[in-house]
């Protein structure tokens, strides 16, 4: 890797990092009535995992499983009602069934335990929610978990993300940025919460201007102050993306929409008025389209590779993928800077698509970045490289899980 | 007593914020082993409620008597009206004793999503009070959630009309955290931090 190319921001790209990093580390997992497991215990150390296994037999399970230890839904996004265990073939019905997964997390040199799952809500009234534990004390909400644990994913499912719509980069860019800023979950929630409160107002015809004029303050309060955090963490993550040549594409991204522009030409309170503005005008408009022409909610991650200009979109399945990885990694190593944790990361069959030579970089970026890379393949030969610098272990059909070393 | 009865009994027990079956069924047991401790007295006590609680046309307090004793107290400056989303609150700020004015209670907040509108709470009584010439400020201390802000904002629409200064408790209630939670240590700052709108 050279020097030329590399922002003066970005952080020693030969991996020393300009404070003390420590790294982020399942140490030990267990679940149960998760998915396919019945009940499996893993006792690890530190390093990377690689998980192999035919196709099928549960290795992106376990991922899931790991990542329910930050807020959210999981790298699948999945109902709460999905995720506990069914024989197979057994249709999925809105009914939760208990499901665990209970970790170890090394922090550098902490120890924490965390528990979350579910248990049906009892009284009938469909609150299904996931409950989490802290060392055994129960957290008040998931935003405990973000303050802890902080984890980047890649999987098969975001293959098409610059291809798709782009609620799915939106929310990449925000789960990103909640990994860097637990608190943004607040604002964009809040966001959420009032635009669809405006839509259901117009929607039922209700003429009452200061409760519409109530509801859109609160969109453009939270509505602002995510447009703008999402600036201020694409600038800061601009180095990052851009590290000179190397296997994986340099990427140039941008957040784009109204409110950006808005944002990078006036202060914010003239946006929040601005936005106001635009709010009370397209009342009419906003209930035949239901929903707003104008809000964060429209905004997008634009992302074009460096070396060509062309846009993700329309860049080879191959440069994706690569595009992909340089975010993904970027984003690890920002938040490795800035939290000073290395986050762990979730690699779900991401080398079957990289030939030798770049598996090999993937590889060794990992390396230098210090993480505890979750890493799940077919082929156990595609992870040689790592000899014992990683854990292996061998996914069979059903639940049960073989150290092969 | 019938099973149906303690079936009953269990059911409706379990009703109760807090209470699933299982707790409903022990909740039932208990009061049955302690009957003269306390099933009679209970029952005689719900009874006595259930005839003489009544919602203060004033404020929107619950209370045996109407006004409510607070409305009724000269001794509270009836200047200032602090607004919450409910009776709950109230009675969590009149337990820290941090607030020597009176109050009003919505009855809840505004919520599209749930079909809960200004008519549905009260807010025109609300506005009446504010109109009369003994209040002079008007403390909004709704929950930090987006319903609970937004209804914040209507109120202070509202009431931009009364000629009254209108307030908001200070940042640092918790989000979702309504002010049933708050310690009185936390209330007194946040009332004495009160910015207003
Ligand atoms: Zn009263």
């Amino acid at each position: 890797m050279t020097e030329t190319g590399r922002s003066a921001l970005a952080p020693d790209s030969a991996g020393t990092f300009s404070a003390v990093v420590e790294r982020t580390a399942v140490t030990r997992l267990s679940v149960t009535e998760f998915r396919s497991y019945g009940s499996l215990k893993l006792d690890l150390d530190t390093r990377p995992v690689v998980l192999t296994g035919s196709n099928g037999v549960g290795k992106t399970n376990l991922l899931e499983a790991i990542s329910f230890l930050t807020p959210g839904r999981g790298l699948r996004r999945a109902r709460l009602a999905e995720i506990g265990r069914r024989d197979a073939g057994e249709e999925v019905s809105d009914m939760v069934r208990p499901w665990a997964v209970a970790a170890q997390i090394a922090l550098g040199e902490d120890c924490y335990d965390i528990g979350t799952g579910c248990a049906p809500d009892m009284s009938g009234a469909g609150r299904d929610k996931r409950t989490i534990k802290i060392n055994g004390e129960a957290a008040k909400s998931q935003s405990a978990l973000g303050r802890l644990v902080a984890m980047q994913w890649l999987t098969p499912h975001m293959d098409r993300l610059f291809v798709d719509a782009a609620s799915g980069r939106r929310r990449f860019i925000d789960r990103m940025i909640m990994g860097l800023d637990p608190e943004h979950a607040g604002p964009v929630s809040a966001y959420e919460h009032a635009l669809r409160s405006r839509n259901r107002l117009l929607k039922d015809g209700v003429t009452d201007s200061h409760w519409l004029a109530s509801v859109e303050d609160s969109m453009v309060r939270h509505g602002v102050a995510v447009a703008a955090r999402r600036l201020e963490t694409i600038e800061r993550l601009r180095a990052y993306c851009l590290v000179g040549d190397g296997p994986f594409p340099d990427a140039k991204i941008d957040m784009t929409g109204e409110l950006e522009t808005w944002l990078q030409e006036l202060p914010a309170l003239a946006v929040e008025d601005r936005f106001r503005d635009r709010l009370a005008a397209s009342r009419q408009m906003d209930a035949v389209a239901a929903s707003a022409v104008v809000g964060p909610h429209r905004s997008d991650l634009t992302v074009h590779y460096a070396g060509t200009g062309r846009a993700a979109e329309e860049c080879s399945t191959g440069e994706q993928k690569g595009l992909l990885i340089t975010l993904v990694l970027a984003a690890a190593r920002m938040q490795a800077e800035e939290r000073g944790y290395v986050p762990l990361l979730l690699l779900d069959e991401v080398v079957a698509h990289l030939d030798a030579q770049r598996r090999a970089a993937l590889f060794d970026r990992l390396r230098h970045l210090g993480a505890q890379a979750w890493m799940t393949g077919t082929d156990a030969g595609h992870f040689e490289p790592w000899g014992s610098d990683a854990q292996f272990l061998t996914v069979t059909a059903g639940t049960v899980l073989a150290q092969t070393c | 007593m019938a099973t149906t009865d303690i079936d009953r009994l269990i059911q409706l027990l379990a009703k109760l914020p807090g209470l699933g079956p299982r707790s409903a069924r022990r909740a039932v047991l208990h009061l049955i082993k302690n009957k003269e401790a306390l099933m009679i007295p209970l029952s005689r006590a719900l009874d006595l409620a259930a005839e003489n609680i009544r919602t203060c046309a004033v404020c929107g307090n619950l209370d045996v008597v109407d006004p409510c004793p607070i409305c009724a107290d000269p001794r509270r400056d009836g200047s200032v009206i602090c607004v919450v989303e409910e009776v709950a609150d109230l009675w969590a700020m009149e337990r820290t004793a941090a607030f020597r004015g009176r109050y009003h209670v919505l009855g809840g907040v505004l919520s599209p999503l749930d079909g809960v509108g200004p008519e549905d709470l009260n807010i025109d009584g609300l506005v009446a009070r504010a109109g009369q010439d003994e209040v002079k400020e008007v403390i909004l201390a709704t929950a930090a959630t987006v319903d609970g802000q937004t209804t914040a904002h209507y109120v202070s629409d509202r009431l931009g009309d009364c000629g009254v200064k209108i307030s908001a408790l200070a940042h640092g209630i918790p989000v979702g955290g309504e002010l049933d939670y708050l310690d009185d240590g936390t209330l007194s700052a946040a009332l004495k931090a009160r910015r207003s709108i």
